[in-house]
């Protein structure tokens, strides 16, 4: 079973990708921060983390570059969500090491398109 | 000490100076050649032979009256702030190289007045060299074991060797450039380094004879009382010695100025005007000590050595007959040196005057006009040395044929009368525009023929046979014309006679000449530029004082035959640049006419510059209303150019505020991208979460519980979003001033009351205390809607900083006349104190916490300052405050 990490302070956003996944058959953890998601991250290296880029206190930038630098989590594809979307943010974005990335609002269809799409 | 020891000396010390000038030469532009000690140093060329030995025979023999040669240049040098630096600014401008250039320039460049200029210097200088060759061999004599006073002829007299020394140094080293406008620093050092040493045993000699051979000052002068003389030695004199004094002093005072070397060392080799300041009272203050020890060697002389002997060299004679022979050479190698220096910067001076004024205009420019740069240019050259040679043989001469009926003392007084008769022409043309060359010409050489009558004549008549009746009786028995008592005064010595009557003619005729009829428009075109000197300043070249016609090609032909090509070329090119005129311009203008007139006089004098400019120029007479038209100009040009000095200096301030605006805007830009990213943020959030959930909502198969809560958190978000875009609406209409406010006069406590009451709810929720303390039921005018948004604001943030359970928040009220203050204070986090300037800014948020998640969509505090402001309060908040966070806002009490 693929495992999915969720990383959103926004519940009601978090609740409809949760869903989405599950009835994909992902196993699927929630992070409200990015304190959280490095935790749970390295307790049940998922195989795609959903990141949000603007989260209080650590943001989303910050949380990939503590990923990234865990050896462990190589394999691991992160998705930037975000709200910023210029051009300039999506290069950054992809720059610091995401594997995709996508603007608000987004489909929940393409989301898991994209997601599957990366680790098959 | 035999002759040949002394000799040898001489030629050491010699060689010592041919090195220093070789070596100043080497390093022109060193700190050691170029600053104003040596240029104070240099000034004191003026202590010559005479000063040296002469001051001590004049002591001996007349008392104290040997200062006023020193006290003239003492009471001048203050006046050289204003008056040397005129004439230095004139000088530096026209490329004046000596006194007949400055004096011929001043009245339209004349050319038989530079010459009568020249031939006054010749005739008051000669002597003067003839009296430093005097003092050569007669001290050399005495310091030599030889005894006798005359050689037998030319060539085994050594003083003639040692002159012809001199002469080489000064053709080699005085004619290095032939721009003589140029400074001669190798000269110039070794004149320096000749003031250092002639000064220093001076004062050896000086101290030797006070304080060893008598017991200091007091014992000196005891002594010195118990003499014969004593009271005529140390006392003023009456009121007719008096008169001598005041002439005596004045003629030093021309003598500072008018000097061909004083000139030469004053005006052509000063680097700096600043190096003025200095000279005004270090001069003063080396003339000063130069003569502390006069009087004392001149009363041990009295005292000490036979009447037979000479008192000008007591300073000599007093160590010698102590069989002091170190301390009598390095008094002679003193004196030697005052010697040197003399000659060599008064024979510069008089050499480049010699040929630049007499020689080069009446006989040698048309060669000149003919031949090529580098031709020319040792044709200048060996003009001049030739010159120095035949100066100092000449005084050679007039030394053997005249110096022993002459003390020192006459001699110099001779020479400095006969120089006298340039001040009245040097001394008025730089404050009196009337004055005109024909009228110089006429003062000068009536000057000159009241000098010869009333002191020459006698003397050489003397010679010649004495007792001469006309001399005691007058011309044709008239009393009144005796020589040396002219018009009937009886007490003056015949130095003040003549300097009294020479300088009231010449002055009279100076005067009554320059009255009766105008000068042509050159000279007075020149006059106004000399005597408007405040202007002169600007006048470079711009001054148009010159009008006609000439091609610039003829003036380029005349410029390479004595500058050469490079030199002109590079010349014409920094002129050009310098105006702006293009390269092919064939006609030339007033200005390269007189730029090139300057580059000329450098190398042949301004008189003879001027034939040669005329010779491929044809002059238009220009009248004294269009000099004195651009010499306005000028002064307006510098005028205008002080304003658009102090424009363009606005014009910078200015480019720094606009800067620093657009710098703030750029930032403000910048805030509102992010302002715009925050209200993106703000509005895609919601967005985002319905989108989310309506598409999860597809699913059939979804449990209804969840299709249930899908459905609620659709309607908050739908809610959240109405919120916010009502928020932003608000905040644009307060902005625009387009909100109208239904502004009565109500009571604030009951407005408070009502916005408690709203958030009390959620506050006891959060078990969070509300305390307000009521203040006096004040009353202010406001909508109460929006100051109940307003409250509600701050109620609500203050609860969402404090901590649950234990938050407490405080109202309170206050009121003076004006207005009421309203406080909210909590004891939560507080604010930090780097955000305190920008909470109130509806782009704060975007600002300080775009990386991290915003609470809040950042528009509440932006949207109270703006009620707040729209009702003519403000609100701020209280950087003092510690505990928590305090804000205030106020509102006034009447329109």
């Amino acid at each position: 079973m693929k495992k999915i990490l969720i990383v959103d302070d926004e519940p009601n956003i978090v609740m409809s990708l949760e869903y989405a996944f599950k009835k994909r058959a992902f196993e699927v953890f929630v992070a409200r921060d990015g304190t959280e998601a490095l935790e749970i991250s390295e307790k049940q290296l998922p195989d795609v983390i959903l990141l949000d880029i603007m989260m209080p206190q650590m943001d989303g930038y910050e949380t990939l570059k503590k990923l990234r630098a865990n050896k462990y989590l190589e394999k691991t594809k992160v998705i930037f969500l975000s709200a910023k979307s210029k051009m300039a943010d999506v290069e950054k974005g992809l720059e610091m090491g995401a594997d995709s990335y996508m603007t608000k609002p987004f489909s929940i269809k393409k989301v898991v398109a994209d997601v599957e799409k990366l680790i098959m | 000490m035999s002759n040949y020891g002394l000799i040898l000396v001489i030629i050491c010390y010699l060689g010592l100076l041919f090195g220093l000038a070789y070596f100043a030469e080497r390093n022109r532009n060193s700190r050691w050649i170029n600053n104003p000690y040596i240029y104070v140093l240099s000034l004191a060329v003026y202590c010559t032979a005479w000063t040296y030995y002469g001051s001590v025979g004049i002591a001996s023999k007349s008392g104290i009256s040997f200062l006023t040669i020193y006290l003239g240049p003492v009471i001048a040098l203050p006046l050289w702030i204003v008056l040397m630096r005129k004439v230095i600014r004139i000088s530096k401008q026209h490329k004046i190289s000596s006194i007949a250039d400055f004096i011929s320039m001043r009245y339209g460049n004349n050319r038989p007045l530079g010459a009568l200029v020249t031939i006054t210097c010749l005739l008051a200088i000669i002597p003067y060299i003839a009296l430093q060759i005097k003092a050569i061999s007669e001290t050399f004599n005495i310091v030599s074991s030889a005894n006798s006073y005359m050689s037998t002829g030319i060539l085994d007299d050594s003083t003639f060797y040692i002159a012809l020394l001199i002469a080489i140094f000064v053709a080699f080293f005085g004619t290095l450039s032939t721009d003589a406008s140029k400074g001669k620093k190798g000269i110039m050092a070794t004149v320096a380094l000749e003031s250092i040493l002639k000064l220093v045993f001076f004062l050896i000699v000086g101290i030797y004879v006070t304080f060893y051979l008598f017991d200091g000052t007091t014992d000196l002068y005891q002594k010195a009382a118990q003499s014969e003389n004593f009271k005529q030695l140390s006392s003023f004199g009456g009121l007719e010695n008096g008169f001598n004094w005041l002439f005596t002093i004045c003629l030093s005072f021309f003598a500072i100025f008018l000097l061909p070397r004083q000139f030469h060392v004053a005006v052509v080799e000063n680097q700096k005007e600043k190096h003025l300041k200095k000279a005004i009272w270090l001069f003063p203050l080396y003339l000063l000590l130069f003569n502390v020890f006069v009087i004392f060697i001149a009363w041990a002389g009295i005292l000490k050595l036979p009447d037979t002997l000479n008192p000008d060299y007591y300073s000599l004679l007093l160590p010698l007959q102590e069989g002091n022979i170190f301390l009598s050479m390095l008094v002679f190698i003193g004196g030697f040196s005052a010697v040197i220096s003399m000659i060599v910067v008064s024979t510069l001076a008089l050499s480049t005057m010699v040929s630049n004024n007499v020689i080069i205009p009446y006989g040698f420019i048309k060669k000149l006009v003919e031949g090529n740069p580098e031709e020319n240019a040792k044709r200048i050259k060996n003009i001049r040395r030739i010159a120095i040679f035949i100066l100092i043989i000449s005084a050679y001469f007039f030394y053997i044929k005249f110096s022993t009926q002459l003390s020192l003392y006459s001699i110099g007084l001779i020479s400095f009368v006969v120089i006298a008769q340039l001040a009245p022409s040097f001394f008025l043309g730089l404050f009196w525009r009337r004055g005109t060359a024909k009228a110089a010409k006429i003062g000068i050489v009536v000057g000159l023929l009241v000098v010869c009558y009333t002191l020459i004549f006698p003397i050489v008549a003397n010679a010649i046979s004495p007792n001469i009746s006309f001399l005691n009786e007058g011309f044709f028995g008239y009393g009144w014309l005796r020589p040396t008592q002219l018009f009937g005064l009886e007490y003056l010595t015949p130095e003040s006679n003549t300097f009294l009557w020479s300088l009231t003619f010449n002055t009279l005729g100076f005067a009554i000449f320059s009255l009766l009829a105008k000068g042509n428009y050159r000279e007075r075109n020149y006059a106004e530029m000399f005597v408007n000197n405040a202007n002169y300043e600007n006048l470079q070249e711009e001054a148009f004082i010159w009008k006609g016609e000439a091609y610039v090609a003829d003036i380029k032909k005349l410029l390479y035959r004595f500058l050469g090509i490079q030199r002109t070329d590079r010349a014409l090119n920094i002129f050009n640049r310098k105006y702006n005129i293009p390269e092919q311009q064939e006609k030339a203008d007033a200005r390269l006419i007189n730029f090139s007139e300057k580059l000329l006089t450098g190398s042949i004098g301004s008189a003879s510059a001027k034939i040669l400019l005329a010779s491929v120029s044809k002059e238009k007479p220009i009248s004294l209303v269009e000099v004195i038209k651009i010499l306005e100009e000028s002064k307006e040009t510098k005028e205008s150019n002080k304003l658009l000095t102090e424009k363009s200096q606005e014009l910078s301030i200015m480019t720094e505020q606009l800067q620093m605006a657009n710098e703030e805007l750029r930032s403000l830009d910048k805030l509102k991208d992010e302002f715009l990213d925050t209200v993106a943020h703000e509005l895609k959030t919601p967005i985002t979460s319905i989108k989310a959930a309506s598409e999860v909502l597809e699913d059939d198969e979804m449990p209804s519980e969840l299709r249930k809560q899908f459905l609620e958190n659709i309607g908050r978000d739908t809610e959240r979003l109405a919120i916010l875009i009502h928020n932003i609406l608000d905040l644009e209409k307060l902005s625009g001033k387009r909100a109208e406010l239904d502004i009565k006069r109500r009571e604030i406590n009951r407005t408070i009351a009502k916005a408690i009451k709203g958030i009390e709810q959620i506050a006891s929720k959060n078990r969070v205390q509300i305390k307000f303390e009521e203040g006096n039921n004040s009353q202010g005018l406001y909508d109460e809607d929006r100051i109940l948004q307003v409250l509600t604001n701050l109620l609500s943030n203050a609860l969402k900083f404090v901590k649950y359970g234990k938050g407490i928040i405080r109202i309170a009220t206050q009121d003076n006349e004006k207005e009421v203050t309203i406080v909210v204070e909590d004891n939560g986090k507080g604010i930090p104190k780097e955000e305190l300037k920008y909470i109130f800014d509806k782009f704060y948020q975007s600002q300080n916490q775009n990386i991290k998640k915003p609470q809040g969509s950042g528009f509440g505090l932006a949207i109270c300052k703006k009620i707040v402001e729209s009702h003519g309060g403000s609100i701020w908040a209280d950087k003092n405050f510690k505990k928590g966070a305090r804000l205030v806002f106020t509102i006034p009490k009447a329109r």
